[in-house]
């Protein structure tokens, strides 16, 4: 499907580039119709740019490991504070209703289901898609106004690969760290709450926690939080990187960098879930 | 303090540019630039805000492609390079850009390194701080060498722009308005370093402005972009001793206020 869509844009592209060619400035079908095929064909050469330089030595190690510092490391506090309140409040919230049924004491797989499977990649996605892709889009965004890539680009040096190839790596790798992270934070705000009302004990809690989750559920998770670690370094970076001139320019990829790639990762969630429905 | 002036062979050109036309949109730019840039000379574009000097040397640098013309660099054809060249051409070519785009992420010492390390892959560490160190000295910024860019005053900001490109040691050097915006001593001490990097490091340079007294203390030969064409060519005094009411206007605008 994704292919066919990618064909039409294609024609429809090369129609368009033909026409700009021969200077008539008409537009094909509508002004609007074409921004947007031509800004898909950009984000299509941005990505196949992305995979090629990706492989192709020379490698940027070090700002690779930097970068991972960067929003690895940097964004450990706000994800453990996110991770555990989301785990507390979560176990709060359900617990009335499981009362109900009288199987309160199910909490603990309940919570674990919710968190592995769907709480802790995407809490960690929007909250990374927040800090640091608007971080990217804002710093790229600012190196293009300022003329510092041009300046990369004409010493021979490739700021593509150096900017760009090393931040998404490091979002990709990082997410999924993080998105782990925080669905173990998450699991000890739970148990606090569970330990405070129900006096469960520590191996208790985690036993029946890990006994409700499946391989499957795990792959899945990573899976999702892989994506959404590459949907939010490649969207943060695109908008930094093709900024247009000016300061309007730097602030509208930052919050560009932030809605596209949220909505982006709501599509994806979504279609994850299908798919992995049908995988069970 | 007009320079001692360079007498170019004119059989050497580095930069020979025919009919070139650049246009934005409905907003054409240039209009048919013709220009050869001469082994050794330190060659002076003027021109009023707007008029496409910095448009020419991004073209001449690769960053933005031409619509039509002629467009040779060291014996490159600017419309069939492959990337490998580009990149082995850019190394030759040395950009100094009108608002210094110093990293301002590294220290001076980081953004020295960064166009060295990633073009000469087999320097050793001592190599490298000797090269950054001795191109700073150059430029007489030394004690800089730790600071971040947003410790600099403007004027050091376009020196070590200028060192950034000089660690390549450039053949061709392309100066976007390296003294707007400064006051008239450091003016003249740029002057002075646009001449030092000539004679030391055997450079042809390409120093756009709009500042008369630096195209005088520079320049070798003149020329001078009007509606997107070089209309006129040629040293300081020929250059203005017209009656052309445009080329009199930029004259008197620079010297009486
Ligand atoms: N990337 C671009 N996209 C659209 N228009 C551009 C672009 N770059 C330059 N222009 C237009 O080209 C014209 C010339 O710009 P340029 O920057 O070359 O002027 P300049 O001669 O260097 O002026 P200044 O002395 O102020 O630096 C301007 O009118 C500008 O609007
Ligand atoms: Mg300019």
């Amino acid at each position: 499907m994704f292919l066919q869509l990618y064909i039409c844009e294609l024609i429809y592209y090369i129609i368009l580039a033909s026409k700009n060619r021969t200077g008539t400035k008409k537009a094909v079908i509508s002004r609007r119709l074409d921004t947007l095929f031509s800004n898909l064909n950009d984000v299509f050469q941005f990505l196949m740019r992305f995979f090629r330089e990706t492989f192709l030595p020379p490698y940027e190690f070090k700002e690779v490991v930097r970068q991972c510092y960067e929003v690895g490391y940097k964004s450990l506090p706000l994800i453990t504070m996110t991770g555990f309140i989301t785990g507390l409040v979560f176990t709060k919230q359900s617990r009335p209703s499981l009362e109900e049924f009288g199987a309160a004491s199910w909490l603990p797989n309940l919570i674990a289901i919710a968190v592995v499977r769907a709480l802790a990649p995407l809490v960690t996605a929007l909250i990374c898609a927040g800090k640091v892709g608007s971080n990217m889009g804002a710093e790229l965004g600012s190196m293009r106004v300022t003329e510092q890539i041009d300046a990369m680009e004409v010493s021979g040096t490739n700021p593509f690969k150096f900017l760009v190839v090393s931040r998404v790596l490091a979002t990709t790798f990082m997410i999924p760290v993080l998105s782990m992270y925080a669905g173990f934070v998450g699991l000890m705000g739970s148990f606090i709450n569970v330990n405070d009302e129900e006096q469960t004990s520590y191996t208790t809690f985690f036993q029946q926690a890990f006994d409700s989750i499946v391989f499957l559920d795990i792959f899945s998770s990573l899976t999702k939080a892989i994506l959404f670690g590459f949907t939010i370094g490649i969207v943060g970076c695109y908008q930094g990187y093709n900024s247009s001139k000016g300061t309007e320019g730097v602030g509208k990829a930052a919050n560009m960098a932030v809605v596209v790639s949220m909505f982006l990762i709501f599509i994806e969630e979504t279609l994850i879930v299908q798919v992995v429905a049908v995988m069970r | 303090m007009e320079k001692v002036k360079f007498i170019p062979d004119t059989n050497k050109s580095v930069i020979t540019i025919k009919n070139l036309k650049k246009s934005f949109g409905d907003l054409e730019v240039l209009r048919g630039v013709d220009l050869n840039l001469y082994q050794g000379e330190n060659l002076v574009v003027l021109g009023r805000s707007g008029t496409g000097k910095s448009v020419l040397i991004k073209v001449i640098s690769g960053l933005l492609k031409k619509d039509s013309g002629y467009v040779h660099v060291l014996g490159y054809d600017m419309e069939k390079i492959v990337p490998k060249e580009l990149q082995y051409l850019r190394r030759k070519i040395g950009f100094s850009f009108q608002n210094s785009a110093l990293y301002d992420s590294m220290t001076v010492r980081e953004n020295l390194e960064f166009p060295l390390v990633r073009n000469r892959r087999n320097l050793t560490r001592k190599e490298i701080n000797l090269a950054v160190e001795d191109v700073l000295e150059g430029v007489g910024l030394l004690q800089t060498i730790n600071q971040m860019p947003s410790e600099l005053s403007g004027g050091q900001r376009k020196r070590i722009g200028i060192a950034r490109t000089l660690i390549l040691r450039p053949e061709v050097m392309l100066y976007d308005e390296p003294t707007a915006g400064l006051d008239p001593i450091t003016c003249i001490d740029i002057n002075n370093l646009i001449n030092e990097v000539q004679t030391t490091y055997n450079t042809s340079s390409i120093i756009i402005t709009h500042d008369l007294t630096c195209a005088k203390a520079t320049g070798d030969r003149i020329v001078m972009l009007l509606e997107g064409q070089f209309q006129r060519q040629g040293s300081f005094d020929e250059v203005f001793n017209t009656d052309d009411e445009r080329v009199k206007t930029f004259y008197d605008y620079n010297f009486v206020k």
